[in-house]
This record gives structure tokens, sequence and C-alpha cells, in this order.
């Protein structure tokens, strides 16, 4: 690809720099001059609030961990401790919860985006494949982080998400013995969930460095869902994104706030107020919402084994997408049929969420296996028969003839 | 470097693969110890001891819940009218089928004596509920009759039986 402008340190102290390490070119061209497709809209703003978003997550989290004590007997109290007596604790505390689901949140919309817009398709299969990584890892460290403040609700999410693996044949006791480091659930699990879900996110940090390499080597996708050809079809990163980027940042920051300081416990249960009982488990357990379409499917099959199974693949299938679509247009702009389906694949994903957090009987039961074939049938049916029966829309010959015949 | 033609084997070959198996069989052996200190540690074994509990003032019908090795153990008192229930099932229409005999001691039928772990997903069932009068699991539905048997919901196996004996009629040692 081209780019806009090369970079020419002006100071002294650049140019000097520039022959040592060459931070000041490698910044430039990466966030400056780089060639940003003009005709992306405001869900190219995610990725960017995605990268915040980490960011927030791991100051708030830094906060925490001097105020907090991974022990079964203190860790509540310590939480208590941080929400009356440490100063601002409260606000650190609700802008991490929170700043969990919108961190959630944002990667949902990111997802959907990318798979509207066929953004895993040749040559972004690993820049995908890296994004479903980072979605794998932070549903880990959220769950490990649920479960520190040690209330009922984290002590049995603890309980019965360990005990997923109970259910490989044969070894899965011994593994779940082995990832409690006792005979339930208690201080040991405690101990190395605090590490971990401290590691985590700097493994998070980590592979969005790679997601963001590949992003600069394959380029952007776009609303149009074709490359650039031209300069006329590009513009330079910085102000163009950068300014974009930020106005949509402070947009998602007001409904942050508005989470934080009207309702921070909206999204939370009552029950995990209450200190982890061992003896007993609350009626209703119910994870995180942004878990609940997965559980759903866990629940949907009335087996042990296979309900574990198909949620893990609930997961893992999207990282075989960019095989599994077999059409050669990339957005669904110009697939009429696979939009239609796809919209429907949101309402059922949506609908998996509204199941997951109604009780496992009846109706529910029925609704959560029909919506779980058709969450599997849309990837391993209709995705690689799409690309054979669909007849797409022709695609515009350039981004820029794209936009401007909009315009016209 | 040219390594030539793969037909002729020399003594530097030989060392490099002698080398290389050296440091793959030491980088398994450091996943040991890595590995090993994450299961339950001496402390945490020694915690298991063997327990012994006074049945003498559980009531006729009454379930109280005690705790071995950090797992909840349910001790059921079964009443005659329990214990026929569990007796009359026909053992073919079970998950996991087991005839009440095999899951208490002979001569104490009244006492039956099980690990209180949901067998699905780990939860601790809720006593005197379900459909089959034993256990319900609140957490995904699953319910347990009167002899601790898995009869609907997604949990595989009954509710395993701790080891355990009766010290006198009226006692018993978990562990």
């Amino acid at each position: 690809m081209s780019g806009h402008a090369t970079y020419q340190p002006q100071s002294g102290f650049m140019k000097w720099m520039e022959r040592r390490l060459p931070i000041g070119s490698l910044i430039h061209s990466s966030f400056v001059a780089y060639p940003t497709p003009r005709n992306l809209n405001y869900l190219w703003t995610f990725g960017g609030i995605l990268s915040m978003m980490l960011a927030v997550q791991i100051i708030t989290g830094i906060v925490l961990t001097m105020h907090y004590t991974p022990h079964v007997d203190l860790a509540f109290k310590s939480v208590e401790g941080i929400m009356r007596d440490v100063n601002y604790g409260w606000l650190m505390r609700y802008l991490h919860a929170n700043g969990a689901a919108m961190f959630f949140f944002a990667v949902y919309i990111h997802i959907f985006r990318g798979l509207y817009y066929g953004s895993y398709k040749e040559p972004r299969e690993v820049l995908w494949i890296l994004g479903v990584i980072i979605f794998l890892l932070m549903m880990a460290t959220g769950f490990m982080g649920y479960v520190l403040v040690w209330g009922q609700m984290s002590f049995w999410a603890a309980t019965v998400i360990t005990n997923l693996f109970s259910a490989i044949p044969g070894v899965g006791e011994a593994i779940v013995t082995w990832l409690w480091g006792g005979y339930a659930v208690g201080n040991p699990t405690l101990n190395r969930f605090y590490s971990l879900h401290f590691l985590l996110p700097f493994a998070i940090a980590g592979v969005v460095i790679l997601h963001i390499w590949a992003l600069h080597v394959a380029g952007q996708n776009n609303p149009a869902g074709i490359e650039p050809k031209s300069d006329k079809d590009t513009v330079p990163f910085t102000p163009y994104a950068t300014v974009k980027d930020g106005f949509f940042m402070v947009c998602f920051l007001l409904l942050y706030c508005w989470f934080v300081f009207y309702m921070p416990n909206f999204l939370g249960h009552a029950d995990n107020y209450i200190p982890a009982n061992p003896a007993v488990t609350p009626a209703h357990i119910v994870p995180e919402w942004y878990y609940l379409p997965f559980y759903a499917i866990l629940r949907a099959i009335p087996d042990k084994l296979m309900g574990v199974v198909a949620m893990g693949a609930s997961i893992v299938v999207l990282a075989f997408v960019p095989w599994l679509d077999t059409s050669k247009v990339k957005s669904a702009r110009y697939r009429p049929l696979f939009k239609q389906f796809f919209w429907l694949f949101v309402a059922v994903c949506i609908g998996l969420g509204w199941l997951g957090a109604k009780p496992a009987e009846g109706i529910y039961v029925i609704l959560s296996q029909i919506f779980t074939v058709y969450y599997f049938a849309f990837f391993l049916v209709i995705m690689p028969l799409l690309g054979i029966f669909e007849k797409t829309k022709p695609l515009p010959n350039s981004i820029s003839e794209s936009v401007l015949d909009a315009k016209a | 470097m040219t390594t030539g033609s793969s037909a002729e084997h020399t003594r530097r070959d030989f060392l490099y693969i002698a080398t290389g198996a050296v440091a793959a069989v030491g980088g398994a052996a450091v996943m040991v110890p890595l590995i090993s200190q994450m299961n339950p540690d001496a402390s945490t074994i020694a915690a298991g001891a063997p327990i012994e509990i006074d049945l003498a003032p559980i009531a006729d019908g009454q379930i109280i819940k005690v705790f071995w090795r950090s797992m909840p153990i349910f001790i059921s008192h079964r009443t005659k009218a329990e214990i026929e229930a569990a007796r009359n099932v026909n053992l073919a229409t079970l998950k996991d089928p087991q005839p009440d005999s095999a899951r208490v001691k002979e001569g104490h039928e009244q006492w039956l004596v099980v690990i209180g772990i949901c067998t699905h997903l780990g939860c601790i069932p809720l006593a005197h509920q379900g459909e089959y009068n034993g256990w319900f699991c609140p957490c995904h539905g699953s319910a347990y009759d009167t002899s601790g048997r898995i009869r609907v919901g997604p949990a595989p196996t009954n509710l395993p039986l701790p080891p355990y004996t009766f010290v006198s009629d009226t006692r018993i040692r978990i562990g």
C-alpha cells in the first residue's frame, strides 16, 4: 500500500534518535501517515475503543490490587473496604466492574462488524484468528476477575466453570482437582486466579500488538469490502481516523460513565454482595450477561459432555470462519441473502443471551435448542452454501467510486 | 552452510540429535514441578483426614450436611417410605443403574451417605425437593431420588458415595 507522506524528523533530537531507534518513523507510519480507506463508518472506531478499554481496565485493575487481599477470609472484606474506606475506591471498582461489561459490549460490536463486512477474508485470516484468541483470553480474564470478589456468585461461578473440565472422560476429575489445588474451590483457587487475572491482561495486550501488526500489514477492510487501488481511495490516519476514533471514544465514555455513576450495579447480581458460602448454592445462578449466549448453548444440550463440547465449539468455530465462508464477496452490502441470514444470526445471539438468564425448563430449553441449531447452522451450513448459491450484487470498481456514487 | 545429501550420517549429525534430545527431555522434566505445584498441597491433603459422625441425634427423615475434604456430605436418615421408594424402581429406567442395596451398608438401610455435589457442574443440591423427593439441583435442574440416584436432568451419574464405615450402630467414620 502506498503512503501519504514519509516521515522527516524535524528536531535535532529526533534526527539523532532516528539513526538509533526509529520509533518516530514507526509511530508516524502506523498512526499518522497510515492510509485508511476513505469510506470507513463509525463501526470502525471500535478497535480504538477496545484499546482504550484495555488501558482503563489495566490502570483501574493495578489500583485495585493495591487494596485487595486474595485470601478466602479477607477477599470479600477487602472489596468492601475498597468500596467504603479507600479514597475513590468505589470509583475505581465501579469503573473496573462496569469497564469489563463495556469491554465485552464493544468487542461484540467489533466481532459482528467483522462478520457483516467479511473482515476475516483473505488476506485477513490471521488478523481474525488473533482476534478470536483475544476474545478467549478476555473471557478467561473476565471470569477470574469476577471470582476475586468472593461473593456467592463468584464462588459458584468458579465451581460451575471449573467443573466444565470434569466432563472430559477419564482425566476430568484429576484436571479439576489440579485447577482447584484442593478438593473444592478454596484458598489455593482464589490465589491462582488472582495471579492469572493480573497476568492475562498483559497477555491480551501482547496479542493486541500482533493483531494491530497484522492489521497494518493487510490494511483495513472497509464497508465496500474491496481493497484500495489508488491514493484516491484512502486518507491519512491522522487527522481523519484519529479524530473520528476520538469522537466516538467520547460517545462511548458517556455510555460507560452513565452506568458507572447512575446505575453501577445494574449489570451485576445482588447475590454477589453475600460473602461466599461453600455450603449453600444460590437458587438462581447465572453468569454475567456477556457469557449468557454461551451458557444457553451449554444448557440446551441435555448431556454433560456434549453440552460442554457445544459451548466450546460455539467459540472455536469462529476461528474457522475464514474458510467456512466460501463467498468471494466480502461485504454484506453486496450479499442480499447473507445480509438476511446475518441479521437473523444477530437476533439468535441476543435470543440465546435472553434464554441464558431464564431457568432451564420447559419452553426455554426448546427455544435454546432451536437457537443453538441456527447458531451452528449459520457457520457450518449457511456460510459454505451461500458462497455457491447466492447471486451477489455487482461490486463498485473502487472505494472512491462507491463513495461518490452514493453521493450522486 | 550446506548439509549435502543426508545419505551420509556424520558424527556431527549424531551430536545435533543427541543435544536436541537432551534439551527436549530437560524441558519436559522442568514441566513436572511447574505442573505439580498446582495440585493439592500437603496441608490440604492432611486436612482430609477421616472424621467421625454421631448419627444418634439425626431424626427419622432428617438430612444433615457435614464437610469432609471441603466437600459437603449428606447423611440422610431415610423413612420407611423413602426406602421403599428407592427399592421399587425399575433399574432399566435409570440413567446410571444401581440398586439401592449397592448404595447403603447392609443392615443400615435407613442411612444413606453421599457426597452432596451435583455430578453435573458441582452445585449443592437442595434436600427433600424435586419430583423424586430426594435432591434437586437449582443450577441446571437435575433431580435425584431418595437413594441419591440421578433421575432427570443433565447430571450424568448418581451422587457418589464417600468411603465410610460404621464404627457402631450410631457412629460412622468418613474417610
